[in-house]
């Protein structure tokens, strides 16, 4: 039965567990991402979130369960992060880390598509069309003024914003994107979410780790709530906003 | 050396001839004159010789010890012309038969040659000789000869010998011989034979082994076997022993490390700063220990057994105060930099040993042991010095101090929040840069007490602390940074696993051996033996 | 494609160093040769030879560079693969000495009669080809490197402790080169050079082309290692620095970039110690004491890590510095290297050239310009 559940999922975990010293991050997770499926997942601090994201990555390995990719076909459980990058997961992290010794453009450049091995990386020659490509994304991103700035002068909502840029970049099928409007304006949080909606949009898959309930109301997109390392409740943002049990955790008592 | 032993025990069978002459002490009537085998020496022939030697010892000539000895010392003279044999004197010539000094020695005099064989007919003789020798070490040496060579005509004297003897180590040194000669003598009876196994497996040495393997094949089977069955014995407790022996090395050796490289399991393992002076901190206790011992020597050479009782303290304060001078004034500027840490404390290294060279010279200087730690003690097989072992005790209790300092003290409680969470314990009200000063002072001020230790072990000179450096981080690391028992665990199996490797691969290539386990380990288990997993420790 | 690759190396800094570099190969040889020992624009022949000894160093500091300044591996034992190329170039001397030896033997080195050894141990094999040994002096140090490089990286040892176990790396050589029985000539290593190539080591021609050659290997090595550090290749090392598991999760493997130009640095340093050996005449196990990796990283810390000429720079200075203080106050090098390490980390952390680039890069700045409006989109 899990196997026909796997089969048409682009991302599947079932009863993922992970432990760390004893304490249990996750405790029997499981959660489905269909092909071109947009995904808002919410959750107190600690909830297990971005160790979620880890096990999906490479950075964590489970200690029990399922973790995989395009129907059922590729466990994730055994591969490395750079061979998950190159199936096509990418992923912003939360603290947002940039390479803050490039400039801006070098940053998108280094996260474009293309062969990863060292010897093609040594006599790689920018061509017109990877240019033409970073001149999009720092449209994109909006940051096209600042691309021969080094990433460490960004302010901490324009690297958000490079990270998603970069993102794009990799040309992923599943976009994981932890947290991304912490730090940002309200009018900055709205571009945000038209900017995920419209990559949505083109047909890539989304996983939106966020706590911004507004920001989560506007993507309008299925939420999971997950709690002490597993799924709470699913479903539409009203749904969930009316469960009892989410509302208990959230408000307490 | 095995071939040696037997090939003195065949030409010791070889003059059994001679030497089966040899009479019942006391019985000495008609053997008395012995100015036939003189006549021998004045020959020069190896076979003479040997033949007059065998005559000489079987005498029971008053001066017949006196004889062999000479011409083991090369100190037996003849002269083929006149016929005179004589010893050579510090003062003069004597006659060699008689003792008397000669007025007019011959010209012609030339020493008595001795070849291989002659050798080890003198070592048999020597041995049957002074066997009944007034002094213990003599007779036991003795023994211990006629045990290796099984001379069979030795058999009358070792059990005279043995009749009169009152000593108990000698006493056993006679038995063994006596069971060596027994169990090969092909017609001393099977029962008497399969005794002296069992005295020789008693006796439980490499050379009990030997002499019980040495059978020849037309041995009883009977006698055979049990001769196989008590080497068998011998040799399982002699690798017993060996193991022991190793394994108490190893915590001997293992104690050292855990001294070298518990102060840094504070400063490295605890608190993440890598000070490469951290060998120097060590090198400054051992020099405290060495003006201790020159004022004491010089005002007060009473006290000298309580020096190293008056340098732990000092140690501890003139390592710790450069350790704290350190911190404050290189090593916080550079927090969250190990790299950078890492090159500016080895300068410090090179600038603190050439202050010590400058003020002490290049070379090592003599720190001398307290006479409770000098000396030595057996246990069982196994030979300890006294100095050995109270390290041992000495780094066991300051390991024990400091887990005692880390977990009951307030100031222990401060230096863990602090280390564990800087800012929650700073918004506690800690003052953080204090207790970094100090928890760094108190990892150095251990590196100076391990000087004192090591002070007694290693050459005292500038260079002291370098050639511990490398091996603390490899026990930090190897034991699990952030760890203390794993410090401790860490550093007793590295010394172990050394001593262990020492009898095959040699002290060098053990060395390097470890070295590189150390480094394949490290690449398997990044974070050592007692990794902590979390969060703190990615960062 | 290599050749837009070197091209890519010839930034404005690098050729103004190559000009400078290969003007001193030219100009010092030249003056030592062909001007009259008179002559006050005479170079003698112990200055070329110490010079060359300083252009060896230079290339070492290159290496140390590029794996440090580039990729955040700080290797405290460079130095070993410095001295790997050196006995490599070491047993091709040896080879050369023939029956000119004290003991005449036609094959075995010096110490190998003295050891009563009768036969060529196997790994001599082949040293009497100058072009063999000179392969073996890259790929020595490179086999090393990759091998520890591969264990090293793949299980991610970062930081301290490969600084830490690159230490104990070469510290192992070091008790393992002072063995007799390793065929290497122990505590005195190999020394009592006749001659490389057919040329007399000692004349004053081959020192001058020595020294020439050394100065062309910094040369070469200064573009070489621009090249990379300019490619695509360079901004993934550099990135690796900054940001290790951001870069992984981009898709590039790490551990296969790092041996890499682990390996590379290593092939590099290996050079560098085959000019060395012929132009201080011996080589020794002390060349892989831990001491000497660790100096090797003050030069690059004092040029400035991660600029290249910087570390040129640095190792051309401290060397000189360390020549001076030895003659003059010989018990004062050690604190000055000391104070050297402390002061540098804590006051001139870019180092001369990065320092002196940021100046001048903030002159170029003023007035402030950044004031150009994002275009709305
Ligand atoms: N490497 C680790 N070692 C130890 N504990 C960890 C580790 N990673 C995560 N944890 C713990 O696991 C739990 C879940 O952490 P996680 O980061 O996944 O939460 P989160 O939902 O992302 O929270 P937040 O909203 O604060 O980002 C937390 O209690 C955290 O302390
Ligand atoms: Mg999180």
């Amino acid at each position: 039965m899990t196997e026909a559940l796997a089969a048409n999922a682009l991302l599947y975990l079932d009863d993922v567990k992970v432990s760390f010293d004893g304490f249990k991050a996750l405790k029997g997770l499981s959660l489905t991402i269909e092909p071109g499926e947009m995904r808002a997942i919410i959750g107190p601090n600690g909830a297990g979130k971005t160790t979620m994201m880890d096990c999906i990555t490479g950075k964590t390995r489970p200690d029990e369960g399922e973790v995989s990719f395009e129907g059922g076909s590729i466990d994730l459980t055994k591969l490395d992060e750079a061979t998950i990058a190159e199936l096509g997961i990418g992923r912003k992290f939360q603290k947002p880390t940039v390479f803050e010794s490039h400039t801006v453009e070098d940053n998108l450049y280094l996260a474009l598509k293309s062969d990863r091995g060292p010897l093609a990386t040594l006599f790689h020659r920018l061509s017109g069309a990877e240019a033409a490509r970073i001149d999009e994304l720092l449209a994109t991103i909006k940051l096209t003024a600042r691309r021969s700035d080094l990433a460490k002068n960004l302010s901490h909502g324009q690297k958000q914003w490079l990270e998603i840029g970069m993102l794009l970049a990799q040309e992923p099928k599943l976009l994981l994107v932890d947290e991304p409007v912490a730090g940002m304006t309200d009018a900055e949080t709205m571009e945000t979410a038209a900017l995920l909606r419209r990559i949505h949009e083109s047909g890539k898959s989304v996983v939106v780790v966020e706590h911004d309930m507004a920001f989560v109301r506007e993507l309008g997109v299925k939420v999971t709530v997950l709690h002490e390392g597993g799924v709470l409740s699913e479903g539409s943002i009203d749904h969930v906003a009316s469960d009892p049990r989410v509302i208990e955790v959230y408000l307490g008592r | 050396m095995n071939a040696n032993v037997r090939r003195l025990a065949r030409s010791a069978l070889l003059i059994l001839a001679f030497l089966s002459a040899l009479p019942l002490l006391g019985a000495t009537a008609k053997a008395q004159d012995i100015s036939a085998a003189m006549a021998k020496f004045t020959a020069d022939s190896y076979s003479d010789t040997v033949a007059a030697i065998g005559e000489v010892a079987s005498s029971g000539h008053p001066r017949a010890a006196a004889i062999v000895q000479a011409i083991q010392d090369g100190k037996l003279e003849f002269d083929t012309a006149s016929k005179t044999v004589a010893i050579r004197t510090a003062t003069g010539v004597v006659d060699a038969a008689t003792g008397d000094a000669l007025a007019t020695p011959p010209a012609g005099l030339t020493p008595v040659r001795a070849n291989n064989r002659v050798r080890s007919v003198l070592a048999a003789a020597l041995g049957s000789l002074t066997l009944m020798s007034p002094n213990p070490a003599k007779r036991l040496e003795a023994a211990e000869a006629v045990f290796k060579s099984r001379d069979q005509g030795a058999l009358a004297t070792i059990e005279a010998a043995l009749a009169k003897e009152s000593e108990a180590r000698v006493r056993s040194a006679f038995e063994a011989a006596r069971a060596a000669i027994v169990l090969h003598k092909a017609d001393a009876g099977e029962d008497a034979r399969l005794a002296a196994a069992a005295v020789l497996k008693a006796r439980g040495d490499q050379d009990a082994v030997a002499t019980l393997r040495g059978l020849p094949s037309d041995t009883p089977k009977r006698v055979k076997d049990t001769a196989e069955t008590a080497a068998k014995a011998i040799e399982t407790s002699l690798a017993m022993w060996a193991s022991v022996q190793n394994a108490v090395y190893g915590v001997s050796l293992g104690s050292v490390l855990l001294l070298a490289a518990i102060g840094l399991a504070i400063t490295f393992g605890v608190m993440g700063i890598i000070n490469m002076a951290h060998g120097e901190m060590v090198m400054l206790g051992a020099y405290t220990t060495f003006v201790v011992q020159e004022v004491i020597r010089t005002h007060a050479p009473g006290l000298f057994d309580w020096s190293l009782a008056i340098a732990i303290p000092l140690a501890f304060l003139v390592s710790g105060a450069v350790g704290v001078v350190l911190e404050r004034g290189i090593i916080r500027f550079l927090y969250g930099r190990p790299l950078e840490t890492l090159l500016a404390t080895w300068g410090v290294s090179l600038v603190l040993q050439q202050t010590v060279r400058s003020i002490f010279g290049a070379n090592n200087r003599e720190v001398g042991a307290p006479s409770w730690m000098s000396g030595s003690f057996e246990l069982g097989n196994i030979t300890m010095t006294w100095g050995r072992l109270w390290i041992v005790v000495f780094a066991l209790a300051v390991f024990v101090g400091l887990i005692l300092i880390l977990k009951k003290t307030p100031a222990g409680l401060q230096m863990r929040a602090v280390t564990q969470n800087r800012a929650m314990a700073s918004a506690m009200g800690i003052r953080t840069p204090f207790v970094d000063a100090l928890t760094f002072g108190l990892g150095c001020g251990i590196a100076g007490i391990a000087g004192v230790a090591l002070s007694q072990i290693d050459n005292v000179s500038p260079n002291l602390g370098q050639s511990y450096i490398i091996d603390s981080f490899m026990v930090v690391v190897f034991g699990g940074v952030g760890n203390l028992w794993g410090t401790l665990v860490g550093a007793l199996t590295l010394g172990v696993v050394n001593k262990f490797l020492e009898p095959f691969a040699g002290a060098v290539l053990g060395k390097i051996l470890v070295l590189v386990f150390i480094i394949l380990f490290i690449q398997k288990r990044p974070r050592g033996l007692f990794a902590l997993k979390g969060r703190a420790v990615e960062s | 494609m290599i050749g837009y690759f070197l091209k890519n190396g010839l930034d404005a800094r690098v050729r103004l160093a190559l000009v400078v570099i290969l003007a001193i190969a030219v100009l010092v040889p030249a003056s030592n040769l062909l001007l009259p020992e008179s002559s006050p624009f005479h170079v003698p022949t112990y200055l070329v030879t110490l010079f060359g000894k300083y252009a060896t160093y230079a290339v070492l500091a290159l290496a140390l560079d590029l794996v440090w300044g580039y990729c955040g591996i700080l290797s405290l034992g460079h130095g070993a693969f410095f001295a790997l190329g050196g006995y490599a170039m070491g047993m091709y001397l040896m080879r050369q000495i023939g029956t000119r030896g004290v003991y005449g033997d036609p094959v075995l080195p010096d110490f190998m009669v003295f050891l009563n050894w009768k036969e060529l141990p196997w790994y001599w094999y082949g040293f009497d080809h100058f072009a063999f040994a000179m392969i073996m002096v890259v790929l020595v140090p490179g086999i090393l490197a990759f091998v520890f490089g591969w264990f090293a990286f793949r299980s991610r040892v970062t930081g301290v402790y490969l600084s830490i176990i690159t230490q104990a790396l070469t510290y192992a050589l070091l008790l393992a080169f002072f063995r007799n029985d390793m065929g290497f000539g122990g505590n005195n290593g190999l020394t009592d050079f006749k001659d490389i190539l057919g040329f007399n080591v000692q004349a004053d021609g081959t020192r001058a082309a020595l020294f020439a050659l050394s100065c062309l290997l910094v040369a070469l090595g200064l573009v070489l290692a621009a090249a990379i550090v300019n490619s695509k290749l360079g901004k993934v090392l550099v990135a690796i620095r900054d940001a290790e598991s951001r870069t992984r999760f981009i898709g590039y493997r790490v551990a296969t970039y790092k041996t890499f130009v682990f390996t590379v640095s290593a092939m590099l340093a290996g050079l560098a110690g085959a000019l060395y050996v012929p132009q201080v005449g011996i080589i020794n196990p002390s060349e892989f004491s831990p001491a000497n990796s660790i100096e090797a990283v003050i030069w690059v810390a004092v040029g400035g890590r991660g600029t290249l000429v910087g570390a040129v720079v640095g190792a051309v200075a401290v060397n000189w510095g360390k020549t001076w203080f030895t003659g003059v106050l010989p018990s004062f090098w050690l604190f000055a290297l000391g104070g050297l390490f402390v002061l540098v980390t804590l006051f001139l952390p870019k180092g001369i050239v990065g320092t002196w680039s940021e100046w001048r890069a903030k002159r170029k700045a003023t007035p402030p310009s950044d004031a150009a409006p994002a275009p709305a989109e």
